[in-house]
């Protein structure tokens, strides 16, 4: 890519090295530290493996800085928690199509989003892709614009009429059209 | 993870079986993993199993959608209501 | 005695993915067959997790997380060649 400054570099290696590392002593412990003490042979083990991968990622790791990451992070963990209760609505729904109560009548739909940043348009794609209903098939950066396949007319109207799920990402993202709840 | 193997079977067309398998088998595999971590206790092999099952509630839906924008770039038909079972 | 439900677990997904490879036969053309082999993926993943609670050797997680992330790969590569007819385009 372009040029990247050297304290950006030099974080991005280090911060990138710590997480590793901190990822290989988390995934090893049960068999290397509990029957007999860390020593120097297992340790040099995996900092050899941690530089390793390291050295190969480190520059798609740390995102270029952008504005108020860690207000942005706070307001992201509540959404999780949402997306996880639309999560187990999803899985009800397609049940109950599946054996005929609700109907099948498939659609494709479209329309277009305040959201620029490509963190935010990911977020926004795997949520359509987790509530009930609905399916992204394509995402145009340019313009915010959504392609999305939904199942029945419900899940259809609850995505282009009432718009619950933009204002969410909106308020996290802090675009405008952003407002709690 | 039982109703997204019968929406496979039953639903008549590419797309809405991937609504089926897409969405039913992300809950049934951290429900799944839920209890095994709750069966062992806080040990080290709960933040294993809990690695094993974020990572497939980020790779699960991104999959899927790889797969829709696929068939839907090449062309296949989407079934209206109506019309014969694909 | 506390086995019982694993072993109940992994009969019901054994089961589940044998019913999934009549889609992998019978479906027409190739997208139908490239979800039942994603389905099968993810039911093994599931599968090794329970087996390895059943005959008591936890090493069959660190085999699970291993073949997540190859399955996962394996499917993006498939979508990508479907959509475009060639990996790299250069």
């Amino acid at each position: 890519m372009a040029e990247m400054k050297e304290a950006h570099r030099t974080f991005s290696i280090l911060l990138t090295f710590c997480v590793m590392l901190a990822f290989w002593l988390l995934l090893s412990a049960w068999t290397v530290y509990l029957p007999e003490p860390y020593d120097l042979s297992k340790v040099s083990r995996g900092v050899l493996s941690a530089l390793i991968v390291t050295f190969l990622t480190y520059e798609i790791f740390v995102p270029g800085r952008g504005e108020k990451v860690l207000l942005k992070l706070q307001r992201f963990i509540p959404y999780v928690a949402w997306e996880l209760w639309q999560i187990y609505l999803a899985s009800i729904d397609v049940a109950k199509r599946v054996f005929g109560t609700l109907e099948v009548d498939p659609r494709i739909i479209e329309f277009d989003t305040t959201l620029r940043s490509d963190f935010a348009l990911v977020t926004f794609a795997n949520s359509i892709t987790l509530t009930p209903g609905t399916i992204t098939i394509d995402v145009d950066p340019a313009k915010g614009r959504y392609i999305v396949h939904a199942i029945a007319k419900g899940p259809a109207d609850s995505l282009t009429e009432e718009q619950t799920m933009q204002k969410k990402v909106g308020y996290v993202f802090m675009e405008e059209g952003g407002e709690k709840r | 993870m039982i109703t997204g193997t019968v929406g496979l079977l039953k639903f008549p067309d590419f797309y809405t079986r991937l609504h089926a398998t897409g969405k039913c088998d992300t809950l049934g595999q951290i429900l799944i993993i839920l209890g095994c971590m709750i069966y062992e206790g806080f040990t080290f092999i709960t933040i294993k199993l809990l690695l094993v099952s974020a990572f497939y509630l980020f790779a699960g839906p991104t999959g899927t959608h790889a797969l829709m924008k696929a068939a839907y770039v090449t062309g296949l038909p989407v079934w209206k209501k109506g019309d014969k079972r694909a | 005695m506390m086995i019982i439900p694993f072993l109940a677990v992994g009969i019901i997904i054994a089961i589940t993915i044998l019913v999934c490879s009549y889609r992998a036969i019978h479906g027409p053309g190739t997208f139908n067959r490239i979800i039942a082999a994603n389905v099968i993926g993810t039911k093994a993943i599931v599968l090794l997790i329970v087996v390895g609670y059943i005959i008591e050797r936890p090493q069959f997680i660190d085999i699970a997380l291993m073949y997540a992330a190859i399955a996962f790969i394996g499917t993006i590569i498939i979508a990508k060649y479907a959509e475009r007819g060639e990996l790299c385009s250069r």
